[in-house]
């Protein structure tokens, strides 16, 4: 276990480090002088001349690139060029909001993709498994997107069930918060919920044609008893190895949600960082993703550990 | 020395009946039938759509813009700029096609050769996969931000950032594959025989994954089709007034109150694109299964 851990912790490390070394030498692909891009507005070469010493880009790239982490670490990712805030401050205001959006979207996907994989396993060769593989490949293939932009025209503008945009923090109003933040979760944990489901299907299939299902069948264990104590367990490790996999695409997901239903998360900033040409907060979020996904996933891997303890000897997540 | 030209076998009139067996499990199959003639109509379409588009896709009309579908000379309406949106959606799905197999065919060309590699060689197998955990620390919306913050927007860079995002998917089934086959009978005796690696790779691994190749592009085209409908859609994509089915949706979203209807139609064709190949991809998989009708 421990060897595992530690080794899991070396390969994080490792791959933290190349990834900022990716996004220290995209920030300097970017075209243009990168003091210039700093400066915004202001443009005089004194202020272009403070900027190079600031930010140490006199100096030689080793040691530009050692500063580079040290700020980093320390969360100063410089001032935002349009706005003139510093980065990390709109970070705390604009992660929240993505991380609640995440969580409620990865709670009902499962709740939705385990239920239905389940269900398609256990009534195999019926209509029930139909409707849900059919729902499963609707899933993956619907740009959600879309689906969010028809709840909007037909759920929230007609009918006025659900607000259109805006977002109200869940300390200020704990209910209109979930009123407005409800639709996006839906609309982001479909597509999550979709390949769970699939997985989940295959995995139960997989199970319960196995010899320790039949043991349990043949030793008179009521059926619900069976699925629910026997081959469901599996899915759990199902369901934790897809919310790793699926990580990205659901920062991606994220990313557009927000943007159609303007909430002011993560990646409405970072949509509007890319038109504004605000490179600034564009090279944090690139790395904060970055960041994000790597420790998640490592936490991803001692978890499946825990859960699975073949994993802790082969040292090899299947 | 001729017992040893056994193992070809693997590539002879073996493989010959075994793709008649996976052809005949495809006709089969409804499901398969219905995708794969959805897909070739829509290759077709998209291949000629320049030439049997009714309306050029720039060709503005400023005194019929929101024409309702239905309307006379304009089956599915005209846009905000009273362009024919029949015309557009079919440039707009070659777009679509353009981009999914422009990003496959990045993620299968770096993809393959690095998952051979990995599952082949015990010693590449660890920068491989650092190099792989690294790609998979960028979700393909945050490389396309990236992509389009230092080299601008367009069709090129949201496929390439798309097929980069993909190449992990690709070099995992290839060195899962690879390592799979490398502990068959008939390389251990290529090897004995005395081929050299790259030999061994190129005339007895590769053959065998073509398989797994083929369903891993099958399901990546969609995922791809779906990155460039999000990626133009945020303007991140294709430019307008190049044709897009992202483009019109976001188009669609700024005029939503004066004409609802332009917001329907470019997302089923994007989903209809996506399903057909989902769909083909799956019967595919489920016919190359060699545990055969299993499921």
């Amino acid at each position: 276990m421990a060897r595992y851990l530690l080794t899991r912790a070396w390969q994080s490390a490792l791959t933290l480090l190349l990834s900022t070394i990716v996004v220290f030498f995209g920030v300097r692909a970017l075209p243009g002088d990168p003091a210039l891009a700093l400066a915004g507005e202001d443009r005089s070469p004194e202020a272009l001349e403070a900027i190079r010493r600031h930010y140490g880009l006199d100096q030689p790239l080793p040691v530009q690139f050692a500063q580079y982490v040290e700020r980093m670490a320390q969360g100063d990712f410089g001032v935002s060029i349009r706005t003139g805030t510093p980065v990390s401050s709109m970070l705390t205001t604009a992660l929240p909001v993505t991380v609640e959006l995440a969580v409620l979207a990865i709670l009902l996907a499962t709740a939705l993709g385990v239920g239905a994989g389940v269900l398609a396993a256990v009534r195999r060769g019926r209509p029930a498994e139909w409707v849900a593989n059919g729902l499963a490949l609707i899933g993956l293939s619907v740009p959600h997107f879309w689906l969010g932009l028809l709840a909007i025209l037909y759920l929230s503008v007609a009918t006025g069930l659900f607000p259109a945009s805006g977002f109200v923090p869940i300390l200020e109003n704990p209910v209109d918060n979930l009123h407005h933040i409800v639709l996006p979760a839906v609309i982001l944990g479909t597509g999550l919920a979709a390949i769970i489901m699939r997985q989940t299907r295959s995995a139960m299939l997989d199970s319960l044609s196995s010899d320790y299902v039949r043991t349990a069948k043949a030793k008179g264990l009521r059926p619900r008893a069976v699925i629910t104590q026997h081959a469901l367990r599996n899915s759990l490790i199902v369901v934790v190895t897809v919310v790793g996999l699926q990580l990205g695409g659901l920062i991606s997901g994220a990313v557009v949600t927000e943007q159609i239903f303007g909430l002011p998360g993560f990646g409405k900033m970072t949509i509007d960082a890319v038109f504004q040409r605000d490179y600034p907060v564009i090279q944090a979020v690139v790395l904060l993703t970055a960041t994000a996904y790597i420790v998640i996933n490592f936490f991803v891997d001692l978890l499946y550990s825990v859960i699975d303890p073949r994993i802790r000897v082969t040292g090899d997540p299947a | 020395m001729t017992v040893l030209t056994v193992p070809m076998a693997e590539t002879g009139s073996a493989d010959i009946t075994r793709r008649m067996r996976v052809l005949r499990r495809l006709r089969r199959n409804p499901l398969a039938v219905v995708s794969f003639v959805v897909l070739a109509l829509a290759a077709v379409i998209a291949l000629l759509s320049p030439w049997i588009a009714p309306y050029s896709v720039d060709q503005t009309d400023f005194a019929r813009t929101f024409a309702p579908p239905g309307s006379p000379g304009h089956v599915l309406g005209t846009d905000d700029l009273g362009r024919d949106v029949l015309s557009r959606i079919m440039l707009g799905a070659r777009a679509s096609l353009q981009v999914g197999l422009l990003a496959v065919a990045t993620s299968l060309v770096i993809g393959v050769p690095l998952g051979l590699a990995a599952g082949y060689f015990r010693a590449w197998d660890a920068v491989i996969s650092r190099f792989t955990d690294l790609l998979l620390a960028f979700p393909f919306l945050i490389m396309a931000v990236g992509l389009a913050a230092i080299r601008g927007a367009s069709l090129g860079n949201a496929a390439v950032a798309i097929g980069i995002a993909q190449i992990p998917g690709v070099i995992r089934v290839v060195r899962s594959d690879t390592l799979r086959l490398k502990s068959l009978d008939f390389v251990a005796a290529a090897v004995v025989d005395g081929a050299s690696d790259l030999w061994v790779l190129a005339r007895h691994i590769l053959p065998n994954a073509t398989s797994v190749i083929l369903v891993q592009a099958t399901v990546a085209i969609p995922a791809a089709i779906l990155g460039e409908a999000v990626l133009s859609f945020l303007g991140l994509g294709i430019q307008p007034p190049a044709p897009s089915l992202g483009t019109m949706l976001a188009t669609a979203q700024q005029f939503a109150a004066r004409a609802p209807w332009a917001a329907v139609l470019p997302g089923v064709v994007i989903m209809g694109l996506a399903l057909a190949f989902n769909v083909f991809g799956d019967a595919l998989r489920d016919a190359l299964d060699p545990k055969g009708d299993r499921r």
